[in-house]
């Protein structure tokens, strides 16, 4: 008790201390888990389509779905508990120990940094297709996107997460849009799905084609997780953190459902698993110029709203020094930002979403593990818990399979990358291990004032 | 115009760049570390979260 009359007084003493600020909401959270991943669905999903029919793009949307679904259901039960920035860093941290701690740091600033190199890198490559100028180079449009978006995170995280409300909700709502235009009840007047999908083209690899599809699968749904993140700014995380995860995996559900539909309508699946751009083209395919300009604008702003959710994220798993005025991790902000320059120059597409999929992977395995030990370690009733998943741990074990299945189908497409990623995370844990550990104050690694774990 | 969009973009970029980098270092010169670094993960939920049960 003294101890937290002590904490009160002393994190509401601005200029004394100064900590992040309460001021999110549920949609703000739906924003942020939203916003990382819409973008999936204006190029990425599409390329499962190329490993294993324009079917396996849709049977791996509802299984991939799944994994998500678990991810969502685990992550909001640990969070609305562990409720620090950080997301699975600070879980990692309570529940498992330092070592897993480090690691999964790493897997969130990879995923959501690289995610966020993807995302500048499509947005200048799009402008670049449409301008249709000679030499014209995306670099001018990665650098502003990369510095505006983190200017942005500096300022505050009520503005960042208001502006990704809004360019995520037209995003979305271009989807419904270009759903509605083509008249999806009627098949033949602009969709031709019996025609495009047969019994005959419909899995041209077989089920070996579905387990590859796995891979790009992923693109559905990559980054609903990083809701978490948003634990320490939103003012009630037991009630905002479920209630914003679950309502974005529920858009992101239908999103991709209409997305797939109106795509394998308008495509044939040989076009739609290379194309960068699925849902511009449908666009451009339904013949009218409104829908394929609102397309084209919706996905510049699904890469936008990504790569920003993704700079607010990747800060807040770094974790730094809080700016006075704005009250954000402005030093993480700052760290990040040449890293992903770098990275975004240098780097071409393919190779920064396979490093932002593995490292996605990595951690959804991990948190597989993560709610099995959370359980044990403090069964139901001896915490308060702001949800509690039902069905455990049916979805633990879900998730597991699931993970193994996709690090398989990874392995078929980028082998070498999945090998050299997990050498490069078995090194850098030996580092850890003996050269980092002994630096570990371990009094400081409980910052929930929870009773000693079950065991222990 | 495209060209003139991209100058636009490596100018907004330069100037924002520079704006963040000018106020970093203006507030790591008038603030402590101990001030700056002073929140914890966690710290505001230890203050609602009892978990007596």
């Amino acid at each position: 008790m003294t101890a937290a009359v002590e904490t009160e007084l002393t994190t509401t003493i601005h200029g004394d201390r100064v900590s992040l600020l309460r001021v999110l909401g549920p949609a703000h959270v739906w924003a942020l888990g939203v916003g990382i991943v819409l973008v999936g669905e204006f190029t990425g999903w599409n390329f499962a389509a190329d490993k294993g029919g324009a079917l396996a793009a849709l049977i791996v949307c509802w299984i991939v779905g799944l994994l998500y679904t678990s991810v969502a259901m685990i992550d909001s039960e640990v969070t609305s508990t562990v409720a620090a920035a950080g997301g699975q860093y600070a879980q990692a941290k309570h529940i498992v120990g330092p070592l897993m701690a480090f690691n999964v740091a790493l897997f969130l600033v990879f995923a959501y940094t690289m995610l966020e190199v993807s995302d500048a890198i499509l947005l200048g490559d799009t402008i670049v297709a449409k301008a249709g100028v000679e030499g014209l180079t995306h670099n001018s449009f990665i650098a502003a996107t990369i510095v505006v978006l983190a200017w942005l995170n500096y300022r505050g995280v009520l503005m960042t997460l208001n502006v990704n409300f809004v360019i995520t909700a037209i995003a979305y709502v271009s989807i419904v849009i270009l759903f509605f235009s083509v008249s999806p009840w009627t098949q033949g007047a602009v969709l031709k799905l019996n025609e495009l999908v047969t019994p005959a083209n419909a899995l041209p690899y077989g089920w070996i084609g579905v387990i590859a599809a796995f891979q790009f699968g992923i693109w559905y749904y990559l980054g609903i997780e990083g809701t978490t993140q948003a634990a320490e700014e939103v003012r009630s995380p037991a009630r905002s953190l479920p209630y914003g995860t679950m309502a974005g995996m529920i858009t992101l559900l239908i999103a991709a459902a209409m997305t797939w539909y109106v795509c394998a309508s308008l495509m044939p699946w040989e076009y739609l698993g290379i194309t960068y751009y699925p849902l511009w083209d449908a666009g451009k395919l339904t013949g009218s110029p409104l829908l394929e300009n609102l397309l084209f604008i919706a996905t510049l702003l699904a890469a936008l709203a990504s790569a920003n959710g993704c700079i607010n994220d990747a800060a807040r798993a770094w974790f730094s020094a809080v700016h006075p005025k704005y009250r954000t991790l402005y030093r993480s902000i700052l760290f990040v930002l040449p890293m992903a320059l770098a990275f975004a120059f240098i780097a071409d597409l393919n190779q920064a979403i396979t490093f932002s999929i593995l490292s996605g992977v990595l951690q959804y395995t991990f948190m597989s593990i993560n709610i099995m030990m959370f359980r044990k370690k403090w069964p139901l009733g001896s915490i308060r818990r702001g949800y509690t998943h039902p069905f455990h741990p049916l979805p633990a074990i879900v998730l597991f399979c699931l993970c193994m299945v996709t690090f398989f189908a990874i392995f078929l497409g980028f082998g070498s990358q999945l090998i050299a990623m997990t050498v490069f995370y078995f090194l850098i844990s030996l580092w850890f291990h003996f050269y980092r550990y002994k630096f570990v104050r371990r009094g400081d690694q409980f910052s929930m004032p929870w009773p000693r774990p079950q065991g222990y | 115009m495209w060209m003139t969009v991209s100058y636009a973009c490596w100018g907004i970029s330069i100037l924002l760049a520079l704006w963040m980098l000018y106020d970093w270092f203006k507030v790591d010169t008038t603030y402590s570390e101990d001030v700056l670094t002073s929140s914890r993960e966690g710290e505001l939920e230890a203050v609602s979260e009892k978990h007596r049960i």
